[in-house]
């Protein structure tokens, strides 16, 4: 709780301050795109904070977005599969390679970071493969497609600002996964899992089977998240779409208070964690002329972030102490 | 009067919530063996943090030699001749024996790590404390046993001329206790002062010059060589008499529970184990470390699957292959490692005690907050778990607590069969009759228990029948009626003791 007021604070100075250097930050335009890209962040965030919570990794989301983001345009429109056919196919594909991992961390035994490590370098090249390389899109057609990521829906009594499409897709994902993880006996055995696997094994948790389910969570999220992504930009460049994106779906899911050991996280602070991210770069954007000091920026505010809550626990600790 | 080796005078330390010490003292002559005594949360290992540098109190004096000191840092007290040998041992498992006794002091040449005066500087010590492995072992291969030795000869080469063991032989098998008695003796001998943590009374008595007993944070009292007896040990801990400490009632035997046959486990594929236990039976399970009693446990809950045989399961063969499918068909398993494997540090009291049960308890798959704290409260009020509230992380509970905690969350389940791995192993005197008290309250109900233990005073006072296990195979069964230190002992260590 305190951990997510500490991220909301954060995210309000962050909010305050580009306010303030940049006339454009409040404008409707620019919040409507600012809660469109952190609700598909937020997703494929919410996400990998699954994996994150049995105290697993999950590297291979940025090129599973690649994947589905680049196929599904390139079976509908290189090979003219129905709409129905082709999201099937994406559904099938992510929980696929959610599945892969899961099995070969769970019956093999093997490190999940190398294993999503390579599935990082696989996927991205099956894209690259498969697409020969060439930018995928959906140019003019599938209108009604892509209004699930580029829709608004206009609010009443607000005129001049209406709530993109893929904020409800969010709020669906959000409110799912919560009540998943805090009100039903899997959640539960997920978080006893992260905190200490043996324990929960001793005590009749199927462990193995909660951990893959957790790995085609992640997977599923970061296809959902691919598949909204490409319909939002319209268009795929397989060599760097998604790029790096798993890196900013572990941040999101850090500063919103998983802890990477395991056992420790909620949906709220991950979607705030989103939304900060989302925020630093927008204000990136519109305050600096150099958008090459990106990461430098977001590097160094989420450090920042992570000591200031490691300062404000260890000062908690000794005040308990000195009680 | 001689002066001290190492005096405390009014210690005083005040967590959140808990005075953990009020004014405790204690003394500590040069060659002497001083036993530290008293139930958990009695104070005992909050002074030893103390003494050892690890925290500093909030008031009260130290003195080494008579000159008042203070304890900042661990270092510091290294410096002083200060050294606790941990309950957990603080080993590098990776790196080999000398470099273990050198970490963070290692010997240089031309700015490099002098591997051969490491090697030959370490064979003193290694002698010693008698510790036959060579320098450049891994301590991964050495034994529990030789580790603790280990310990101590890292100790020795910072100069230590105080050293405080807490619970050392938790641990160790017999013969191993043995060597490291032996160990102590002649560190007596050459005026090392040694301040000894121990929950078993009989090695105290064996070992101890003079015992001083902490009850509550405070001095309960002081019984010199002459006087440390068991009754006199107890009475002091626990503030009044445990007439008979172990109560054992003798159900009527049901029917049969378990049937074991033929039962192969990974560790010893070649022996195979066959004995039943009836329905209000309490069976202990004795041995060496190493016998395979664990592991024979942990066949029967599914952890380590058998590899051959059959285990009945009121007359219907069961063949676990996870702790899920054990679970299923009625067992249950308090296990050996408390912390690691039975409860969960990090989770709260409620978390960890309907763990086991929340599938069952909670059909639909999703929580139901009033089963959880209906449940919660039954336990807490049935076991008489001292904790503030169900919300309590169980990491901050004493070790007795927690052992109640992982009892209880099978308790709700109804087992048919309860496993227990060392029950009351690092638990206070007062916990531990409680928990004996539980056993015994399940046994009248009809469930059927195994227990191993290696405290050969619980073996003997709460079993109907005990299985004596050495390498691997059953080497005897004995009934109540047979039960004594010296028949268990001959069967465990597999030696006809008329023979000597």
């Amino acid at each position: 709780m305190r951990k997510i007021l500490g991220i909301s604070a954060l995210l309000l100075v962050v909010c305050v301050v580009t306010a303030l250097l940049s006339g454009s930050f409040l404008s409707a335009y620019n919040i409507e795109n600012l809660i469109r890209r952190t609700a598909l962040f937020g997703i494929i965030s919410i996400g990998v904070s699954f994996v994150i919570v049995t105290g697993g990794i999950d590297l291979s989301v940025g090129s599973v977005v690649c994947l589905v983001g680049c196929g599904v345009p390139w079976l509908l429109t290189t090979h003219g599969w129905s709409v129905p056919s082709a999201l099937a196919m994406a559904v099938v594909v992510s929980v696929a390679v959610g599945l892969f991992h899961g099995l070969l961390i769970t019956r093999l035994g093997l490190p999940p970071f190398v294993v999503t490590l390579c599935g990082l370098l696989l996927y991205r090249g099956v894209a690259r493969g498969f697409t020969r390389d060439q930018t995928v899109g959906f140019g003019s057609d599938f209108k009604s497609l892509r209004s699930l990521a580029t829709g608004e829906i206009s609010l009443p009594f607000i005129s001049g600002f209406s709530l993109p499409v893929p904020w409800l897709f969010l709020v669906v994902v959000a409110g799912v996964a919560a009540v998943f993880l805090n009100r039903t006996v899997y959640g539960r055995h997920l978080l006893a899992l992260g905190c200490n696997e043996q324990a929960a094994r001793f005590s009749g948790i199927n462990t193995g089977r909660m951990t893959v389910l957790a790995y085609v969570i992640s997977s599923f999220l970061a296809g959902l998240g691919g598949l909204l992504f490409v319909l939002d930009v319209n268009s795929a460049q397989p060599v760097d779409f998604g790029n790096f994106y798993e890196l900013y779906a572990i941040a999101a899911a850090v500063l919103g208070g998983c802890s990477l050991r395991g056992g420790e996280g909620t949906i709220t602070g991950v979607i705030v964690g989103a939304a900060l991210m989302q925020v630093l770069r927008n204000m990136i954007t519109l305050v600096t002329t150099h958008n090459n000091v990106e990461f430098a920026i977001i590097g160094a505010v989420i450090l920042a972030g992570v000591i200031a809550d490691e300062l404000v626990r260890r000062l908690g600790a000794r005040r308990q102490k000195t009680v | 009067m001689t002066v001290p080796l190492l005096q405390a005078k009014k210690l005083t330390q005040t967590y959140p919530g808990v005075r953990a010490l009020k004014g405790v003292g204690l003394h500590l002559m040069r060659g002497e063996i001083l036993a530290v005594i008293g139930e958990n949360g009695a104070g005992k290992s909050t002074l030893m943090k103390i003494l050892a540098g690890v925290q500093m109190p909030d008031s009260g004096q130290i003195e080494i030699n008579g000159v008042a000191v203070s304890l900042p840092s661990v270092l510091a007290a290294q410096k002083l001749g200060i050294a606790l040998i941990h309950q957990e041992l603080n080993l590098v498992e990776k790196l080999d024996v000398a470099a273990n006794i050198f970490l963070g002091r290692e010997r240089l040449r031309y700015g490099l790590i002098d591997t051969r005066e490491h090697h030959r500087a370490s064979q003193i010590y290694l002698a010693a404390v008698g510790l036959q492995v060579a320098p450049t072992a891994l301590v991964h291969t050495l034994s529990l046993g030789q580790r603790q030795l280990l310990e101590i000869a890292k100790a020795l080469s910072v100069q230590a001329r105080i050293l405080i063991f807490d619970e050392p032989t938790s641990s160790l098998s017999s013969s191993e206790a043995a060597t490291l008695f032996q160990v102590i003796g002649d560190l007596r001998k050459q005026g090392v002062g040694i301040i000894y943590i121990s929950h078993r009374l009989g090695e105290v008595k064996e070992l101890a010059d003079r015992v001083t007993v902490l009850r509550d944070g405070e001095n309960a009292g002081e019984l010199s060589r002459t006087e440390i007896e068991h009754g006199a040990m107890v009475r002091l801990m626990v503030g009044r008499d445990l007439k008979q400490f172990y109560t054992h009632v003798p159900q009527k035997p049901g029917a049969v529970v378990l049937e074991v046959s033929e039962l192969r486990t990974q560790v010893y594929p070649q022996q195979s184990l066959s004995f039943q236990v009836r329905a209000g039976e309490i069976v202990g399970v004795a041995g060496l470390v190493g016998a395979g009693r664990t592991e024979m446990l942990e066949a029967l809950f599914g952890v380590t699957p058998a590899v051959g045989g059959t285990v009945q399961i009121d007359g219907v063969e069961v063949r676990p292959r996870s702790p899920e499918e054990a679970i299923r068909v009625g067992v249950a398993l308090v296990p050996e490692d408390r912390k690691h494997q039975g409860v969960i540090l990090q989770m709260a009291v409620q978390e960890n005690m309907t763990l086991a049960a929340l599938r069952r308890g909670n059909p639909t798959g999703f929580l139901n907050p009033s089963w959880e704290f209906a449940l919660v409260g039954e336990m807490v009020g049935r076991l008489q778990i001292k904790t503030p509230s169900s919300r309590q992380v169980v990491q901050f509970l004493s070790g007795g607590n927690q052992q109640k905690v992982v009892l209880s969350k099978w308790l709700s389940l109804k087992p048919r069969l309860l496993l227990l791995d060392e029950p009351t192993r690092g638990i206070d005197v007062g916990a531990k009759h409680e928990i004996y008290r539980l056993m015994e309250e399940l046994a009248a109900q009809g469930v059927a228990l195994l227990f191993v233990s290696s405290e050969l005073e619980e073996i003997l006072g709460l079993s109907d029948r005990v299985l004596v296990l050495h390498e691997g195979r059953i080497a005897g069964e004995l009934d109540r009626g047979e039960l004594s230190e010296e028949s268990v002992l001959r069967l465990a260590t597999n030696t006809d003791v008329r023979d000597r």
